[in-house]
């Protein structure tokens, strides 16, 4: 047991090593990534919004901050915090909704904290809100924020299940773009047939990276990929040896 | 970042590396320590509820109070936020309670469920008007084969080998590649966690770096 921890901790230790060391590297030379369409979509959906006075809605899931699930609605808030900043000179603040009351309170402290760097100095604490606490209330009320409030680009990220479907549905009535990521299989599927740009897997905590929220964000995104090229060796070493007889 | 910034940051850094650290050795303190950890953050996410609730109160008084379009419904639902707490105060699983959970919550949320399978399956129509390629055609083909392989079609009963088909799929090509998508949302999560005890991600604190 003592022994998993400890290789358990050395695989953290390791990343955090590499994080550390590539996003030093990275303020000198940025890297680049592979171009995902829906991130230049989002971009230009962005765009659309400054311009045209209409409104960004971020709906960030309802994850429970003690649950594992968090970490999808902690990305969804690290892309909040850099498309607030991003639509800091539209005419309307983002609305944000979720299905957890302390995801709720950290988007408004978000949107609070995007505010002020803004120099706007204007927060509306309503323009984050708890829509409900069960899956289907969550997306009933977050349903009419789609349709009534002049929302032209709907970003949904973190942890959805079934109901993310009817959210899309209410993006594509309102003739409104959607990014949509979720953590959760089932919802990957359903965001796959009704979203318009859906993120499959990891692609989700690559958001920050894409959207140029820091270069610890492109650094994450190698460590996960030196990480996932290790697995796949170690895969493929396992599949070697028990073919050999040798495990 | 001014010292308001930092003791927040600092609090949260402490607290991550502890409760990690009591996830990894097994130390008696350590474990103790995580174990009061989690039991604040419970007790703080439970007071959030009560807050998230004032916030629900708030934007829909606001809708009222500017006349938006759907204050009726803004009205109906305090009116049934206030009926439902005031009968609450009796207990959680008072009769009141339970009926206004039967024959309320539950059938509205069992229509969504409803309309959602109607959603969705105009969805799958919508997805090759989206996207014409060779991957929505096999997720649409597959979808199709492990629902005929799920239940008989009416008057002809099971379609040969649809079963083992769907199991296949199931079993085989979905679970491997399930597997797959998993130990990338894994790997994404422990880089997500990394970056708030850096402090690179502060979602406590706003302003992130």
């Amino acid at each position: 047991m003592m022994w998993l921890g400890l290789a358990g901790f050395g695989v953290v230790f390791l990343s955090a090593a590499l994080m550390l060391g590539l996003s030093f590297l990275r303020r000198k030379s940025p890297p680049t990534f592979r171009d995902i369409p829906a991130f230049t979509h989002l971009k230009q959906a962005i765009g659309r919004v400054v311009e045209d006075g209409s409104r960004l809605h971020v709906s960030l899931g309802r994850a429970a901050l003690t649950t594992p699930q968090s970490a999808s609605a902690l990305a969804g808030l690290a892309l909040l915090n850099r498309l607030a900043d991003l639509t800091s000179a539209s005419d309307k603040p983002p609305v944000v909704t979720s299905g957890d009351a302390a995801l709720a309170l950290l988007s408004q402290d978000t949107l609070q904290s995007a505010s002020h760097a803004s120099g706007q100095g204007v927060y509306d604490p309503t323009a984050a809100r708890l829509t409900g606490l069960t899956p289907f209330s969550y997306a009933a009320g977050a349903m009419p924020v789609i349709h009534d409030e002049n929302v032209s680009t709907n970003v949904l990220i973190g942890n959805f299940g079934m109901e993310a479907g009817l959210l899309t549905e209410a993006s594509d009535r309102a003739n409104a773009f959607s990014l949509t990521a979720s953590d959760n299989l089932p919802a990957q599927a359903i965001l796959y047939a009704s979203g318009q740009e859906p993120l499959i897997g990891e692609e989700l905590f690559a958001a920050g990276a894409y959207v140029e929220a820091g270069p610890m964000h492109a650094a994450s995104l190698t460590v996960q990929d030196i990480l996932r090229w290790t697995i796949v060796v170690a895969i493929l070493g396992g599949i070697l040896l028990k073919l050999l007889g040798v495990i | 970042m001014k010292l308001r910034g930092i003791l927040p940051t600092a609090l949260a850094i402490a607290s991550g590396i502890l409760v990690l650290a009591g996830y990894f050795f097994a130390i008696d303190v350590l474990g103790e320590i995580r174990l009061t950890l989690i039991g604040w953050a419970v007790i703080v996410a439970a007071f959030a509820v009560f807050a998230g609730l004032v916030n629900l109160l708030m934007v829909h008084v606001n809708k009222i109070r500017q006349r938006e379009k759907g204050m009726a419904y803004s009205l109906i639902l305090i009116a049934a936020l206030i009926v439902t707490f005031l009968i609450g105060l009796t207990g959680p699983e008072t009769p009141t309670v339970s009926f206004i959970f039967n024959s309320f919550q539950l059938p509205v949320e069992t229509s969504l469920m409803a309309l959602l399978a109607v959603t969705l399956a105009v969805a799958g129509i919508r997805l090759l008007r989206r996207h014409l390629n060779l991957l929505s055609i096999l997720f649409l083909a597959t979808a199709l084969v492990v629902l005929l392989g799920t239940a008989p079609l009416p008057y002809l009963g099971m379609i040969p080998y649809s079963d083992w088909l769907r199991s296949q799929i199931a079993q085989v090509l979905a679970a491997g590649g399930a597997r797959g998508i998993l130990l990338g949302v894994a790997l994404g999560t422990l880089t997500t966690g990394l970056r708030i005890l850096f402090g690179a991600d502060r979602p406590y604190g706003g302003d992130n770096g």
